[in-house]
């Protein structure tokens, strides 16, 4: 195998560990950390059912920003569900046998291609136009998305510019799985494109995308609103009562 | 020192989102605790040598205990969804009050020292040291928010800036700086039992003279009682009640319902305090202190009921605070919980809100009212921001909007909304909540409370709106203060409870209580 192969392989196997890895120990860590006081942004809900139910309109619908700034939900949405069906869509190359659900939604994420880089770049925008976001934006904020634009372009120019060779690539991708490395497709669009999800991958636990398991454990949204009923209390401020 | 000079803003009638100036609000800060009243509360007196090493091991500290802190520290994108949303931004255009700036000035310092990029790649990431020029920032900032939770509702993530200048605070107050106007406060809580700290007989003469005044007024003799063991009824109410203007007037509305639906009840000399700034200060080893008056209140005068007066704050500690710390509550398993549970009636929601016992009765024809003693006034609700967006009445969300709307309109014939996107859930703080009513910080009250005068403007305007009602003590002392700003007359502030008690028909001299007749018509 070529050294670039060998690279890529090393590359993957190094990013996939520090990606699983750091996210478990992110979300152990707010699982240990206590909840001491009920703190839902009321109006709540009152049962568990209808925090799920909360949870799932934040999380598909994205209802708080939403109320917030249509034009940041709507860049925001098309997105983050553009991203979803891509990610749907690259499935492909991670099963062997291809199930019909996965061969059906091929077309829409083909052109979830569009909706991700085109909702991309209307929130870049508003890091320039809006004073307010301006001020408030990092240079790391801005390395995010053109990352992201990087990750969507080089995918989308794989399929709608230069056809990338995918068969090379599912060979490649079932070889990591398999734990047999095989050669990495060697056109450069794709190579790119392999490159950035690696990064993106490695920079995930360590960055402000710990947004996506952060929304789960958030209290104000994932606490039901019942403490006239239940009495909650954490085990460091049970002690106080000793 | 004495408070600058500052432009009260020109109304307009609408809300608008202003280009932002920076360091407009930087000067601005509110007179620091001196030694003797950090002391009382268990902090430094003066700031610390190693404040530096101190300050991020708190941090570390809180991080720990908090769950709310270690995500909230991580998840923000920095998506600007919360930065038109602070009414401190809006009126002062200084970018450091918008929410996320807020958050930022410690994210920043939490990067450096508890992350990766941070540790590695500062600039990156605007991961900063702690300096004495950030902590300047926190003592500025993190003492111009009002802990309202307006934020936490656009945020996607949840993201609840009233957690982060509560970690602010208790981080200041961990390194020796405190603020003056909410540490001595709570001090005298402590110490003596209430915000203003009137020792008991004060009490007594100020309720002897209500006795007085309200059966001059009406010719029927309501009782204030104090300290009356075995009554059914605890009244836990701000201490501002008891003599403030236009508080005292809502404290005679809930002794007149209770004296017209036959109710036993008794304000406690040693728990005649609703308010708790520990909330303010993020502290909750302080937040309990102060609320175990109410349990040992609770448990010497052996009531039945705990039921809260009007006042925002206390409202959140006492509904969602109560349980954990001191077990006014249901559904302990615990013997802490349990003792006081034990004694408490079940029947009725433990605590109560005054507005719920008022809604009760007047729903169940417990308590009549004639409505047109209230038709000079044109009235209109402020939410309170800790009742709407912490804290809940009645048994469904949202309770905490309908239930006082509809006491007023059971009392009242003329009733107006302000504008949507500025009550309920999006109800603007009054500018002065979360430790910040006191007159060093008069600017940052009047510049806050814009936003709520621009929808009280149009009301007033476009529908001869002249009663500003209210249901928490601190919006009544700032509405009071600030409204002669803005060219308003204070007298159009008032609590919900004056309106009852202005259209209240009190059972006369000899006649029974009202609660067994209204039971025999029950049974019609």
């Amino acid at each position: 195998m070529s050294t670039l192969s060998i690279f890529y392989v090393v590359l993957f196997y190094a990013a996939t560990l520090i990606l699983v890895v750091g996210v478990a120990r992110k979300i152990l860590q707010y699982t240990r950390s206590p909840a001491p006081l009920k703190i839902p942004t009321t109006p709540a809900p009152t049962t568990s059912t209808g925090v799920a139910y909360r949870m799932a309109r934040e999380v598909v619908l994205f209802e708080s920003l939403f109320k917030s700034s249509k034009w940041t939900w709507i860049f925001g949405w098309l997105f983050h569900f553009g991203m979803l069906l891509v990610l749907l869509r690259h499935l492909r190359y991670f099963i062997a046998d291809v199930p019909f659900w996965v061969a059906a939604i091929q077309p829409f994420g083909k052109y979830a291609a569009f909706m991700m880089v085109g909702g991309l770049g209307g929130l870049w925008a508003r890091r320039f136009l809006v004073d307010r976001v301006r001020y408030i934006s990092t240079p790391s904020d801005h390395l995010m998305l053109a990352l992201l634009l990087g990750i969507g372009i080089t995918g989308g120019l794989t399929t709608f510019g230069e056809h990338t060779d995918i068969i090379t690539l599912k060979i490649f991708v079932l070889g990591l799985l398999r734990l047999s490395p095989q050669p990495v497709p060697q056109d450069p669009i794709i190579l790119v494109h392999l490159a950035m999800v690696a990064t993106l991958m490695i920079i995930f636990p360590i960055s402000k995308l710990l947004h996506a398991p952060g929304v789960f454990f958030s209290p104000t949204r994932n606490q039901a609103d019942n403490p006239r009923e239940r009495r909650h209390l954490a085990e460091w401020a049970a002690k106080l009562e000793k | 020192m004495a408070a600058r000079e500052f432009e009260v803003p020109k109304l307009t009638g609408e809300i608008k989102v202003p280009a932002l100036q920076e360091g407009t609000m930087a000067g601005v800060k509110g007179f620091i605790a001196n030694e003797k009243i950090q002391e009382a509360l268990g902090y430094p007196g003066e700031l610390v040598e190693d404040w530096h090493d101190k300050a991020i091991g708190k941090m570390g500290e809180l991080l720990g205990k908090y769950r709310s802190l270690q995500v909230f520290m991580d998840a923000c994108v920095h998506c600007g969804a919360c930065t038109d949303k602070c009414h401190y931004y809006l009126g002062t255009s200084d970018p450091k009050n918008m929410p996320v700036a807020r958050q930022e000035l410690m994210r920043q310092v939490y990067r450096r020292h508890f992350t990766f990029a941070g540790k590695y790649f500062p600039k990156l990431v605007g991961a900063k040291d702690l300096t004495k020029e950030v902590l300047d920032d926190w003592y500025s900032y993190y003492y111009q928010c009002s802990e309202c939770r307006r934020c936490s509702v656009y945020c996607p993530y949840g993201i609840d800036t009233a957690e982060i200048t509560m970690a602010g605070r208790e981080i200041l107050d961990s390194v020796g700086i405190g603020q003056k106007y909410s540490n001595e406060i709570l001090g005298k809580l402590q110490r003596i039992g209430n915000n203003l700290g009137l020792p008991g007989p004060a009490i007594i003469n100020t309720l002897e003279g209500l006795e007085e005044d309200v059966l001059d007024d009406t010719g029927v003799p309501v009782k204030f009682p104090l300290d009356v063991k075995g009554a059914e009824v605890l009244l836990i109410t701000p201490s501002a009640d008891f003599f403030s203007e236009p508080h005292v007037e809502s404290l005679i509305g809930y002794a007149k319902v209770f004296h017209a639906a036959g109710i036993s009840w008794t304000l406690s000399s040693q728990a005649a305090e609703a308010g708790n700034f520990g909330l303010f200060i993020g502290s909750y080893e302080n937040t309990r202190k102060a609320a175990m008056r109410i349990r040992d209140a609770a448990l010497d005068l052996g009531c039945k009921r705990i039921v809260v007066g009007e006042c925002g704050h206390a409202w959140r500690v006492a509904y969602s605070f109560w349980n954990t710390m001191i077990g006014v509550g249901d559904g302990a398993e615990d013997e802490f919980g349990k003792k006081l549970q034990a004694q408490l009636d079940h029947n009725y929601p433990q605590p109560a809100h005054i507005c719920e016992v008022t809604h009760d009765l007047l729903t169940r024809g417990v308590i009549k009212v004639d409505k047109s003693k209230n038709d000079d006034r044109v009235i209109t609700f402020h939410d309170s921001c800790n009742v709407s967006r912490a804290s809940r009445m009645g048994d469904t969300p949202g309770g905490q909007f309908t239930i006082p709307r509809e006491v007023i309109k059971m009392v009242a014939n003329n009733y107006q909304e302000m504008a949507p996107g500025t009550t309920h859930e999006a109800t603007f703080c009054c500018g002065g909540g979360g430790g910040l009513l006191t007159d060093d910080l008069m600017e940052v009250r009047v510049k806050g409370a814009q936003p709520r005068m621009e929808a009280y403007k149009e009301v007033v305007d476009n529908n001869k709106v002249n009663f500003l009602a209210l249901i928490c003590a601190i919006c009544k002392a700032q509405f009071t203060k600030v409204l002669p700003y803005y060219g308003y007359d204070m007298s159009m502030v008032g609590g919900v409870h004056q309106l009852v008690s202005t259209a209240i028909e009190l059972p006369g001299l000899g006649e029974g209580p009202a609660e067994a007749e209204a039971e025999v018509a029950g049974d019609e």
